[in-house]
C-alpha cells in the first residue's frame, strides 16, 4: 500500500516536472498565455475606453430614451417607487409647453441669423486675406483671437460694452460704448440690454457677439480651402481675361464649396446648441432684468430640467436631436447637390 | 515700297505695344484700388475683432468714477493697476483657488485622457481583431449626438457613485473623446505599417514600439489634443456648475460668472473686467508660443475645446 502511494506520487512528480521542463513550459507560454493574449489584447487596449464609453455615453442614450417614454418621469419619484406608465405624455407636454416654445423660437432665430451672417463675413474676410500681400500672417493671426477666449467672460464685456444705467431722469446715468458710437452717428441711445430693452435689442446683441464668435473658425477652414485651390484654374481665367466677378462665382465658389459646406453644416450645429454665450451676455437669467428666460434656448431648457424633470429633459434633448439630424441631413443634401468635388 | 511696308508694320508694332502700355496702366490702377480697399476693409474688420479685448484692458485700469463719466475716455486719464491687486483678494471670486482648481484638473484629465486616446488609437489602427470595423463606426456614430443628451443620465450616475463636488466628476466622464481617438488614429495608419512588423520581428514589445516610434511621429496631433483638451477644461462651465460648484472645487468659468452676477447693473466693472482679463491671459499666452498647433487641431476638429 505505502509502496503504491510512493510510486504514484513518484510518477505524478515525474510528470510534474517534464510538464516544467523548459520547452514544454515554452511551449505553454508561447501557444496558451501569448497566443490568447495577442488576440485579445486590443480588447485590453481598448478596455478603460470602452467602460467609460459604457457607462458615459452608451448606458445614457438608452437612458434617456426610456426615461423620455415614461409619463412625467422624475429620479425623485423613481427613488420613492412610483411606478410610470408607458407613453409620449413627456412629448407631448414638451412641445405644448409655452417657455419650450420661446426656447425654440430664441435657438432657431439666432442660428437663422448668425449662421448665413457669420459665413458670408468669414467668406468675405478670407477672399480678401488670400489675396493681400503683406501683413497677411499678422491679420490671420488676429482674426482668429477670439477663438482663444473663454466666451463666459468675453460675453462679460460685451455686456459692458453694450449697457447702460438707467437714471431716475430722462437720460440713463451711464452709457456704455456702443451707444456713445451711435450717438457719435448722430443716433439715439438704445436700451440693448437692460431692464426694459425690447426683445429685437437683445436678440441684435446676441448676434452681433455670436457672430464675432464665430468668424475664426469659418476664417481658419475656409482660408485654408482656399490656399489649397489649384493655382492654374486662376492662370486659366487670367488667360481668358475672365472679369473678377465671374472668376469669385465660377471658380472660386465651385472649389470652396467642401469647406462652405463644413462650416455651414457645423454652424448649424453650434447654433442650435447655442448657450454660454447669452449666458456669458444675460447671466444665468437669459434675459434682461424684470424679463428673465426671454433668450432662452433648448439647452437651457434641458439644463434647467436636470435633477428634478428628467422625462421632460430627456424629451427636450431627443427633439433637439431629432433637429439637429434633419437640419444636418437636409444640409447634406443640398450640399451634395450644389458642391464640386 | 519695301521701306514703307516695314515702317507701317513698325509704326503698327508701336501703336499696339502703347495700347498694351495703356491696359497694363490702367489695370496697374485698378490692380492698386483693389489692394488699398482690402488693405481697407481687412483693417476695419481687425480694429472691430480687436475692439472688445481693447476695452477689456482699457476698462480694467480704469477707477470707477472715470468709468462711469457720462462720455467714456477711449485712453484712461491716468493707469490704475489696483483692480489687477484687488482681483485677487477679492473674497467673492477667490481667484487663486480657482486657477487651481482649474489647473489640477486640466492637467490630470489631460494626462490621462491622452493614455486612453494613444492606446485605443492603436488598436484601431495596428492591431486586427473582430468587429474592429463596426466598433470603430459605432463609436464615429455617437459623435452625432448632443452631449447634452449625455448630461441628463450622467448627472444621476454621478450622484449614485456618490461623485458629487469631488474632482472625480470634473474628470472621468470626460476622458474618452470619440473624436480624439478618430484623429490619433488617421495619424497612426500614416505610419507604414512595415515598421511595425520590424520590430516585432525584432521582438520589440507594442509598449515600446508605442513609446519609441508612433508617439514621435504624431507628436504634432498629440500637443494639438493636449491643447484643445485643456482649453476645454478652463472653459467649460455647464458640467461644472451642475456637479461641483463649491468653493473647494468651483472652476474658473464658474467662478468668474457667479462672483458678478448681480443684475441690478451697479457692478463694479473695472474690476469684473480686470478678473476677465487675468482669466483670459493664460489663452492668449498658449495661443502665442502654441498657434501653430492649435489652429492644425481646430481646422480638423470644429468643436471648441
Amino acid at each position: 500500500m505505502g509502496e503504491k502511494i510512493k510510486s504514484f506520487f513518484a510518477g505524478l512528480w515525474q510528470n510534474i516536472r517534464t510538464f516544467f521542463k523548459k520547452r514544454v513550459w515554452q511551449g505553454f507560454c508561447v501557444n496558451v498565455l501569448y497566443k490568447k493574449f495577442d488576440r485579445y489584447k486590443a480588447w485590453i487596449y481598448l478596455l478603460p475606453a470602452i467602460v467609460l464609453l459604457m457607462i458615459f455615453t452608451v448606458w445614457p442614450i438608452f437612458n434617456t430614451v426610456r426615461m423620455s417614454l415614461l409619463e412625467g418621469y422624475t429620479s425623485m419619484k423613481a427613488v420613492r417607487g412610483v411606478e410610470f406608465e408607458l407613453g409620449i405624455g413627456n412629448f407631448t407636454r414638451v412641445l405644448k409647453y409655452k417657455g419650450f416654445i420661446n426656447c425654440l423660437k430664441n435657438t432657431v432665430l439666432l442660428t437663422v441669423l448668425t449662421v448665413p451672417i457669420s459665413t458670408f463675413l468669414a467668406l468675405l474676410i478670407a477672399v480678401c486675406l488670400n489675396s493681400i500681400k503683406w501683413f497677411s500672417r499678422a491679420l490671420q493671426t488676429i482674426f482668429f483671437l477670439p477663438y482663444v477666449t473663454n466666451s463666459i467672460a468675453i460675453g462679460m464685456v460685451f455686456a459692458a460694452m453694450f449697457n447702460m444705467i438707467l437714471g431716475g431722469g430722462v437720460r440713463p446715468d451711464f452709457v456704455g460704448v456702443v451707444n456713445i458710437v451711435i450717438e457719435a452717428f448722430g443716433g439715439d441711445y438704445i436700451n440693448w440690454m437692460n431692464a426694459g430693452s425690447e426683445y429685437w435689442a437683445n436678440i441684435v446683441v446676441m448676434t452681433v457677439y455670436i457672430v464675432w464668435n464665430a468668424l475664426p473658425f469659418k476664417i481658419l477652414i475656409l482660408l485654408g480651402g482656399l490656399q489649397s485651390v489649384n493655382k492654374q484654374y486662376y492662370e486659366a481665367a487670367k488667360v481668358d481675361a475672365t472679369p473678377r466677378w465671374r472668376v469669385f462665382t465660377r471658380i472660386t465658389i465651385p472649389l470652396l464649396s467642401p469647406m462652405l459646406a463644413y462650416v455651414i453644416i457645423t454652424g448649424f450645429i453650434g447654433g442650435f446648441k447655442e448657450y454660454s454665450s447669452i449666458v456669458g451676455v444675460f447671466g444665468e437669467s437669459m434675459g434682461p432684468a424684470g424679463n428673465h428666460y426671454a433668450l432662452d434656448t433648448m439647452v437651457g431648457f434641458i439644463y434647467r430640467a436636470i435633477g428634478n424633470q428628467e422625462g421632460t429633459a430627456s424629451a427636450a434633448a431627443l427633439i433637439l436631436f431629432a433637429i439637429i439630424l434633419v437640419v444636418t441631413m437636409i444640409n447634406l443634401y443640398v450640399s451634395k447637390k450644389k458642391t464640386h468635388y | 515700297m519695301k521701306d514703307n511696308v516695314t515702317g507701317s508694320s513698325a509704326s503698327v508694332k508701336t501703336m499696339r505695344e502703347r495700347d498694351m502700355q495703356k491696359v497694363s496702366a490702367t489695370q496697374k490702377i485698378v490692380k492698386i484700388c483693389v489692394q488699398v480697399a482690402l488693405y481697407l476693409f481687412l483693417g476695419v474688420m481687425a480694429l472691430i475683432i480687436l475692439f472688445p479685448f481693447y476695452w477689456m484692458l482699457v476698462s480694467s485700469v480704469k477707477t470707477m468714477p472715470e468709468y462711469s463719466q457720462s462720455i467714456p475716455s477711449i485712453i484712461p486719464h491716468e493707469w490704475d493697476f489696483h483692480n489687477y491687486v484687488e482681483v485677487f483678494q477679492n473674497e467673492d471670486l477667490l481667484l487663486g483657488q480657482l486657477f487651481a482648481n482649474t489647473l489640477f484638473v486640466g492637467v490630470v484629465s489631460t494626462a490621462l485622457s491622452l493614455v486612453i486616446t494613444v492606446l485605443s488609437a492603436f488598436a484601431f489602427a495596428r492591431l486586427e481583431f473582430k468587429g474592429k470595423n463596426l466598433l470603430f463606426a459605432a463609436l464615429l456614430a455617437t459623435m452625432m449626438i448632443p452631449g447634452e443628451l449625455f448630461t441628463i443620465t450622467n448627472f444621476q450616475t454621478v450622484h449614485s457613485f456618490g461623485w458629487m463636488h469631488t474632482f472625480t466628476v470634473l474628470i472621468v466622464p470626460f476622458l474618452v473623446s470619440v473624436f480624439y481617438i478618430y484623429l490619433l488614429k488617421q495619424n497612426f495608419q500614416q505610419v507604414p505599417n512595415e515598421l511595425y512588423l520590424a520590430a516585432k520581428v525584432d521582438g520589440t514589445t507594442d509598449l515600446k514600439y508605442l513609446w519609441k516610434v508612433m508617439i514621435p511621429l504624431a507628436l504634432p496631433t498629440l500637443i494639438s489634443i493636449t491643447i484643445l483638451k485643456m482649453m476645454g477644461s478652463w472653459n467649460s462651465y455647464m458640467w461644472p456648475r451642475l456637479v461641483a460648484n463649491d468653493d473647494a472645487h468651483r472652476l474658473i468659468t464658474n467662478g468668474l460668472r457667479t462672483a458678478f452676477t448681480s443684475a441690478d447693473g451697479v457692478t463694479d466693472v473695472p474690476l469684473q473686467m480686470a478678473a476677465v482679463a487675468v482669466v483670459s491671459a493664460p489663452l492668449f499666452l498658449v495661443f502665442v508660443f502654441l498657434r501653430k498647433y492649435i489652429m492644425k487641431g481646430v481646422s480638423r476638429s470644429g468643436i471648441k475645446g
